[in-house]
């Protein structure tokens, strides 16, 4: 078990590494030459000119450049927000936090209500609500979240006006305490039901398909044997190794429900990553866009890791099976 | 691939979808000519609601919106297929010289597909778009260079499984070169799983063209379904018609080519020949 967290581990880091290292390849392959982004059109001495390619780096060799900017990386510095005037990576967490209370909650409630649907449908395989389920999933996956949450503002809000369209807290109201506890929680409702559906759409399909597959198993033959009753049969021995898949599709799909909910924020004005997603790409304020890339990338790559180790506490044969080259 | 076909075409979804995909390409191909309006034309009719001019409203330029989403169909499907193909090429290669060769080049093609699918997708296309500027191709290179893995390993697999099957020994046994058994016996061969995966790339990267366009990061001189999205954004208490009639098409158009996948991957498999 140890050597399989060093291995995974390793293997994270070197990921990674080569993730900062596209980053850095990335901001180079830009047109034209960033000095003139820095100073502007305007006609400067050349001596100004290479002052500033100079603090930057930019009259160094690219491999020296890469170093500097890992060493930068690693400290913490991610570069300098020029429209929001601070530093890219407080920025960043700032609202990362914004995101997560809109993240978490779907996420836990698509889990939840994505293993009981696919309890209940694959105890009926066949039947009616099994079609209507696999085609409930499959549509979950094919709709475009942000149009899917342009439809909840158009009826819940314009047309119904139960719920606020927009923002994360009403702005004039000035509320403390429970009410603004209650108020968060109105505007809670439709992006994270928006981001439930994005997300439920692959915890059904992976849940079904595992549950049917263990259902077929020869332990659960013997559990019947035993005279267990289904209820026993299902909960007891097919949910347990059924949940195995569930969790690891949880965990290695977090980029992309973070997609969703980039895209769910842009509707919804959330103030969170995705809101500053889009305004950076709006002012092409690239600082912020990489440094957004960087975070989720290494947040991906930790929450992959977990998984890996979680998959491998829940199922030994994992950790067996990986020690040698697949 | 006859029974194949056959199979395809008893299968419900298959014919739902197929015929889907077929209308839209209809609807792209002969849109322009059975209602001939200019998706360009500005008029002064700004957000008006659908009417008999205006069969599904206009948006704030005062532009067709059915006209919109015929140019839109096409921008879709041209993107899909492109970034599908090219997807598949790369995949398909890389996944044959990873399968085919095996050992230290299999390992690391493999690990170099485990980078890229490790790296949020999403995130890095809207990254390098707002780089390298907007644009069609671009979009279509970058889907490319993003979903090649998925393929690679589909492939991968498939090709070692092809490769150890005995038709695969008489040809080396007859001295046919390595590369030629490749080419010719064995992708053919292990291609199929390959071609269901490329229906189900076209449903990603249509989705993906739409959330660049929807977030802006389409090119100013066209119309596309996620750009009538991104319009309809800023009009949703008034304009309700610019966002249900786009978003409708990405989703039908992404739901069919998604299930015309998952048909295909069916019909294909082997295991449903005999």
């Amino acid at each position: 078990m140890r050597y399989y967290i060093a291995q995974r581990l390793f293997w994270s880091v070197v990921i990674v590494f080569g993730i900062v290292v596209v980053n850095f390849v990335l901001t180079r392959i830009v047109p034209g030459d960033p000095t003139t982004a820095l100073v502007g059109e305007f006609p400067v001495p050349q001596a100004y000119i290479d002052q500033i390619r100079h603090d930057f780096g930019l009259d160094q060799s690219i491999p020296a450049q890469l170093y500097y900017y890992l060493v930068h990386v690693a400290q913490g510095d991610l570069g300098f927000s020029f429209v929001g005037r601070q530093n890219v990576l407080p920025l960043i967490l700032r609202r990362a936090g914004v995101t997560l209370i809109l993240m978490l909650p779907s996420l836990t409630l698509a889990s939840i209500i994505g293993v009981l649907i696919a309890v209940r449908a694959a105890r009926r395989a066949g039947s009616s609500l099994n079609t209507f389920l696999t085609a409930l999933s499959l549509a979950g996956a094919s709709v475009p979240v942000f149009w899917l949450a342009q439809m909840l503002v158009m009826l819940f809000a314009v047309r119904l006006g139960w719920l606020p369209a927009q923002g994360m807290v009403s702005v004039r109201a000035n509320y403390t305490g429970l009410a603004y506890f209650l108020d968060l929680l109105r505007h809670l409702i439709l992006p994270s039901f928006c981001i439930t559906i994005f997300y439920l759409a692959i915890v059904v399909r992976v849940a079904r398909t595992s549950m049917l597959e263990m259902l077929h198993q020869d332990f659960v033959l013997t559990a019947r044997a035993k005279g267990l009753s289904e209820n026993q049969v299902v909960v007891r021995h097919v949910l347990r190794n059924a949940l195995i898949p569930v969790i690891t599709v949880i965990g290695y799909n977090f980029g992309y429900s973070l997609t969703g909910a980039i895209l769910t924020e842009t509707v919804f004005a959330w103030p969170g990553i995705g809101g500053l997603f889009v305004s950076s790409i709006h002012y092409q304020d690239f600082p912020v866009l990489s440094g957004i890339f960087l975070l989720a990338a290494t947040a991906v790559v930790a929450a992959n890791f977990i998984t890996d180790i979680l998959y491998a506490v829940v199922d030994p044969r994992v950790r067996v099976a990986t020690l040698k080259p697949a | 691939m006859y029974p194949a076909l056959r199979r395809m075409f008893t299968n419900p979804v298959g014919i739902v979808s197929g015929a889907v995909v077929l209308l839209l390409a209809l609807a792209a191909v002969a849109g322009p000519t059975l209602y001939p309006v200019d998706p360009f034309a500005l008029s002064v009719e700004v957000n008006a609601a659908p009417s008999w001019l205006h069969p599904l409203g206009t948006d704030d330029l005062g532009r067709d919106v059915l006209a919109g989403m015929i140019e839109g169909a096409k921008i879709s499907l041209f993107v899909g297929i492109s970034a599908a193909l090219a997807t598949t090429v790369i995949g398909v290669l890389v996944g044959a010289v990873a399968g085919y060769v095996g050992g230290r080049v299999d390992a690391a093609l493999m690990r170099l597909s485990e980078f890229f699918q490790v790296m949020p997708t999403f995130i890095l296309a809207v990254l390098i778009v707002s780089l390298i500027g907007p644009g069609l191709t671009r979009v279509i290179i970058v889907i490319a260079v993003l979903s090649w893995p998925q393929t690679a390993r589909v492939a991968r697999g498939e090709i070692m499984r092809v490769s150890q099957l005995d038709y695969v020994d008489a040809a080396r046994c007859m001295g046919i070169p390595g590369w030629r058994i490749l080419y010719g016996e064995v992708i053919p061969n292990a291609i199929a799983p390959a071609l269901a995966l490329a229906s189900l790339i076209m449903a990603q990267a249509i989705l993906l063209e739409a959330s660049l366009s929807f977030l802006g990061l389409a090119s100013p001189d066209i119309i596309s379904w996620g750009r009538i999205l991104s319009v309809a954004q800023q009009y949703l208490f008034t304009a309700w018609w610019l966002s249900v009639f786009s978003g409708m098409a990405i989703f039908i158009t992404v739901l069919a080519f998604n299930l015309l996948g998952d048909a295909l991957a069916d019909a294909l498999n082997p295991r449903h020949a005999h």
